[in-house]
């Protein structure tokens, strides 16, 4: 065991402490609306002027070629600063791996500088209506036109986050109508102003137009829009999903900032601070330790070749119950102030998102029940 | 940065549980229970002692292995997989480092004798199985069994052998440290827990009702995963606060607090939802789930219970909770 950083580390978490001190913009509003989310976009662009957008990026495509260690450190700073939300998120941490690990030199090459740049916007196309957390029952379905030289889309898919302000849109179609469940599913990359691209966005619970349904009316798509290769999407799209419910989405950074400020929360009420709801201050701080501790072993196992099939559950099974127990923390202490509008209530809301989206708890609980435990699943 | 055990640590505790595996069945914790055959208790002490087990945090020079805390709590955590008996976390982490200048060391590294330790209370767990009391309150005092009066205390894991200790012994010039032992109980902890989700885990996938097993069931999958989830957070703390030690980090007592708080309470987690997961099977003293859920009930609350470890960190972390008035 060695907790001690690197002096390359501690050089890099300096540097970005010290950007982020003189950088990270104050009260910014929602980047879930279409004012905060354009708002935030220059935020995203200062932040690739710099080379701070994608850190564990190489160079080449505008990032720093950190490692995992200094990008975890830069992460730690970032929520430490008060950093806002990465409207980005679902492109450069949720895609950009998938591409990296599936996609073509061609591809790499024309969609990750402009990611990066926050040119293109990604966001995810997995839920239809009629598919959540039974994801492998999707209908919505690719078909191959010869003679245009690409593939038709049609369907819809729902619960799109932030789809109303993005550009780009990845998701899993049925390229096979014979196939059933994971079989014959192709991940497509797909531009929203191709002509037969349908967006309505709509409000999510905390009343900000953050989701968004996505219709493909015969949308026609080149071949290249194919990602990880025609029938392979269900491989492919297990990548991005353990990069959601796993440490790439949810650093723990964010978690140990917002203990850290529920800690100062605590301390600036002593008189509303009763033995049990210091009790649950006290579980919000050790929790978010907990989950930091378990990523920097997480990490050094994967290094060490050391991982396990379904460990990504652990993780959003754990980050997500901590983030509503930790913000019902502060919900409590805030009293009757709870109910106004303002970060904590906010933060609150978001929060209880968390044991639903990037496959549900329920979901979760039965990979690591099948996967980690090994019972039966029938 | 390199987070966990070194090649050398997952060897050492490889060992430790293949050792354990022969040397301490359900039937030799059965064995320290009233009425057990005592003998069998000594033969698994003389296989620790044999192992180096006992001196692991001793100096060479005095004999041990010197091999530090986290050694220790990967040793410790296959000591509780296995049920193993006795003093052990207290010998580990107390008794032999604090006599590691005294005459009685070789005996108690070789675990030809026992040591329990006091600290404050009267009751002191496994002192009617004991050759000896240490006596850590204030000063250190070692309290031979002739010289010490013993009065045995009924519990509900009754190999934990408590009894109430009135004497006091020959005092020591030493200076005796107790985290570590609410760091070893931590990893005991969930080593207990890790023994009875296998215990779990293989019934549910045995047992049939409604033409099927019972472990494909949502109903018990799930608390199952959730009490997973718990004590895979709650190593990696054991883990940090195992190198804090290590380190003599100034805040080694906050991480060691949180080691034992989540492992005291993700252990217990496991407890109830593995005896629910064997249903009627689980809630009787034949099968062997049992042993392993009374001696969480003991640990949890034993070196620093819940409430106390959250009173603790509550201070360490500078809130002061409004008293009740």
């Amino acid at each position: 065991m060695d907790l001690r950083e690197t002096a390359e580390e501690a050089e890099f978490r300096a540097a970005a402490r010290s950007w982020l001190a003189e950088n990270v913009p104050r009260g910014l509003p929602s980047g879930d609306t279409r004012e905060g989310f354009a708002l935030h976009l220059e935020w995203e662009r200062r932040l690739f002027e710099d080379r701070w957008a994608v850190v564990s990026w190489p160079e080449e495509y505008g990032g720093r070629a950190a490692s995992v260690w200094q990008w975890l450190a830069f992460e730690e700073e970032y929520y430490r600063a008060g950093g806002p939300q990465r409207v980005t998120q679902n492109g450069i941490f949720l895609l950009a791996p998938t591409l990296f690990a599936f996609g073509t030199q061609e591809q790499q090459d024309t969609l990750l500088p402009r990611m990066a740049a926050a040119q293109d916007l990604w966001c995810q196309g997995w839920s239809e209506p009629g598919a959540g957390s039974d994801l492998a029952s999707l209908t919505s379905r690719a078909t191959r036109d010869e003679a245009a030289g690409g593939w038709r889309l049609d369907g819809q898919k729902t619960w799109t986050t932030r789809g109303a302000f993005c550009t780009h849109l990845f998701g899993l179609f049925r390229s096979d109508p014979q196939s059933q469940r994971h079989h014959g599913l192709t991940y497509f990359l797909v531009p929203l102003d191709a002509e037969g691209v349908t967006v309505r966005g709509f409000s999510r619970l905390d009343g900000d137009e953050g989701f968004a349904e996505v219709f493909f009316d015969d949308v026609l798509v080149p071949d290249d829009a194919v990602l990880g290769g025609v029938g392979k999407g269900w491989s492919v799209a297990m990548a991005t999903t353990g990069s959601e419910r796993g440490l790439t989405l949810r650093s723990p950074g964010r978690y140990t900032a917002a203990a850290d400020r529920l800690l100062d929360l605590a301390r600036a009420h002593p008189g509303r601070l009763d033995g049990s709801l210091c009790d649950r201050v006290v579980q919000a701080y050790v929790d978010a330790e907990a989950y930091r501790l378990f990523t920097l072993r997480q990490v050094s196992d994967e290094q060490a070749g050391r991982t396990r099939m379904g460990e990504s559950s652990l993780n959003k099974l754990f980050w997500s119950e901590l983030d509503i127990r930790l913000h019902e923390t502060a919900q409590d202490l805030l009293g009757p102030e709870a109910e106004r509008e303002g970060p904590w209530s906010k933060g609150f809301q978001f929060s209880l998102s968390g044991p639903i989206y990037a496959g549900t708890n329920e979901v979760q609980r039965n990979i690591v029940a099948e996967r980690l435990l090994g019972l039966p699943r029938k | 940065m390199f987070f966990g055990l070194s090649d050398e640590a997952r060897e050492l505790r490889d060992g430790v549980r293949d050792v354990l595996a022969g040397a301490c069945t359900p039937a030799t914790v059965r064995a320290a229970w009233p009425g057990g055959d005592a003998a069998q208790v000594d033969r698994l002490w003389g296989a620790l002692g044999e192992l180096g087990l006992l001196g692991l945090l001793v100096p060479e020079a005095a004999g041990g292995l010197d091999l530090g805390p986290l050694v220790a709590v990967a040793a410790l955590e296959e000591a509780g997989y296995a049920g193993v008996p006795g003093p052990l976390v207290e010998t580990v982490t107390v008794v032999a480092p604090t006599l590691a200048a005294h005459e009685l060391l070789p005996d108690v590294l070789a675990g030809r004798i026992r040591v329990a330790v006091q600290t404050g209370s009267d009751a002191v767990p496994y002192a009617a199985a004991a050759d000896a009391v240490l006596q850590v309150d204030g000063g250190v005092r070692l309290l031979v069994r002739d010289d010490a009066k013993l009065e045995p205390v009924a519990t509900v894991d009754a190999s934990r052998a408590l009894a109430t200790v009135v004497g006091e012994g020959s005092p020591l010039q030493v200076d005796a440290d107790l985290l570590p032992a609410r760091l070893g109980t931590a990893a005991f902890l969930l080593g207990l827990a890790r023994r009875q989700v296998d215990l779990t885990v293989a019934y549910v996938k045995d047992r049939k009702q409604f033409g099927v097993a019972v472990g494909t069931f949502q109903a018990l999958k799930h608390p199952l995963a959730d009490a997973v989830v718990d004590t895979e957070f709650a190593w990696p703390a054991v883990l940090r606060a195992a190198q804090s030690l290590a380190d003599g980090d100034p805040d080694a007592a906050l991480h060691v607090a949180m080691a034992k708080l989540l492992a005291s309470e993700s252990a217990y987690r496991v407890s109830r939802v593995c005896l629910q997961a064997h249903g009627a099977i689980g809630y009787t003293t034949e099968y062997d789930l049992h042993l392993f859920g009374k001696r969480t009930w003991a640990l949890a609350a034993d070196w620093g219970s819940p409430a106390q470890l959250r009173s603790e960190l509550a201070t360490l972390l500078d809130l002061n909770p409004r008293s009740a008035t």
